[in-house]
């Protein structure tokens, strides 16, 4: 009697096993989530002034060699500063550090989009990709 | 005033310079050509670093046994952190990348920690040798991007569904968010060793000149500045990789 149980109980504990495991196997979290809050605070940070620095950067480079002091500053200067608010809003949002993403067509964001090419061969989705990019 | 003078002298002499312990050193002057190759502080300790990821690794997986001991148990959580990062955050195309991604882990990681010990020369703290590696991520990522997709890789600056009238703003703002990649990415990993060595040797500097009642304050900020530094030196590795993984993933799978 109790050995039947036993078995039976152990049938269940493999099956709940291998179904716990499926899931670990494909319903990833992607690496954005088990990050601490100290490192993300960091990212943030620089990820708003690094950008700063580059349109900066481009503007005194383009002004030193076209010699149109001050303009080309003033116009990275404010490219800088809105590619640094959109670094940020990406990098806090979740949607990864991908430039040009796609809302629409993958709700979960730029990250965790490798998730359904574990399921669906490769080339299909990136058949689907294309076609409904444009 | 002339005392005032000496005072404030002997004091700068008595508290070390914190921004001393960044200084590059020539050790063994080479001159190749009209290059200079010498081996300074910061080279030396990238050779220590390379030797003690080799000594470590091949040691620790000598005995190959079955049930590890704890060398080998430190060497295996090590490779499956980074292939457990590498399969959460690009997928299985991110395979071929493992190499590289777990040396570059290992590399940041053991300097940081190398460069925790007294005496020891943190180069992660040097924007030269974090620019330098984030440019080749950066390189790596955009060229692996351009042959994998061609000329589909630029649609990556202008996302589907914009009006054209917003192109010439929202292009530019998408390329330099592009282009800050790799200078958050070593500014980042410098900026933090960086900040955190010259704070300890700032608190550091405080403990002797403040007595044997005074001291006792700077000592305590410092030891737990040091677990502190110890936090940080791993993830700061951690999120140069991670980050190295998120460019990979968005040069392979480009939506």
């Amino acid at each position: 009697m109790s050995d039947k149980k036993s078995a039976e109980e152990l049938e269940d504990l493999d099956k709940r096993l291998h179904q716990a495991r499926e899931k670990s196997h494909t319903g990833k979290t992607s690496g954005n989530q088990d990050m601490s809050g100290y490192s993300m605070a960091i990212r943030i940070g620089t990820e708003l002034v690094a950008a700063l620095i580059v349109g900066v950067g481009i503007g005194y480079f383009l002004d030193n060699w076209l010699d149109t002091k001050p303009w080309f500053l003033v116009v990275f200067f404010f490219l800088g500063a809105a590619a640094g608010v959109l670094n940020v809003y990406r990098a806090a949002s979740g949607l990864g550090m991908a430039v040009g993403y796609a809302e629409d067509k993958e709700p979960t964001g730029g990250v965790p989009s490798q998730m359904k090419n574990n399921n669906a061969p490769y080339g299909a989705d990136e058949n689907n990709k294309e076609t409904g990019g444009k | 005033m002339a005392r005032m003078k000496t005072t404030r002298k002997r004091a700068a002499n008595n508290v070390a310079n914190p921004l001393e312990q960044f200084q590059i050193k020539t050790l063994v002057p080479i001159q190749l050509g009209s290059v200079d190759a010498s081996l300074t502080n910061a080279g030396l300790f990238m050779v220590i670093t390379v030797a003690a990821i080799s000594l470590f690794l091949s040691l620790g997986m000598r005995q190959r046994s079955l049930i590890p001991g704890r060398w080998q148990s430190m060497a295996e959580i090590s490779y499956e952190f980074i292939a457990g990062m590498i399969r959460d955050n690009v997928g299985n195309e991110g395979r071929k990348y493992f190499p590289f991604i777990f040396s570059l882990f290992m590399f940041i990681l053991f300097a940081n920690l190398i460069g925790l010990i007294p005496y020891a020369f943190t180069f992660t703290s040097h924007i030269a040798v974090t620019f330098t590696m984030a440019m080749v991520v950066f390189l790596g990522v955009t060229v692996i991007a351009i042959v994998r997709h061609g000329l589909h890789f630029f649609t990556l600056f202008l996302p589907s569904g914009v009006p054209m009238v917003m192109a010439p703003v929202l292009i530019p703002i998408e390329v330099l968010s592009y282009l800050s990649r790799p200078i958050s990415l070593s500014i980042r990993l410098f900026a933090n060793m960086m900040a955190g060595h010259t704070m300890m040797k700032v608190f550091a500097g405080f403990i002797i000149p403040l007595g044997f009642f005074g001291g006792w304050a700077p000592l305590g900020v410092d030891v737990a500045l040091t677990a502190f530094e110890f936090l940080v030196a791993f993830l700061q590795a951690y999120v140069f990789t991670v980050l190295t993984c998120l460019y990979l993933n968005d040069a392979i799978h480009l939506h």
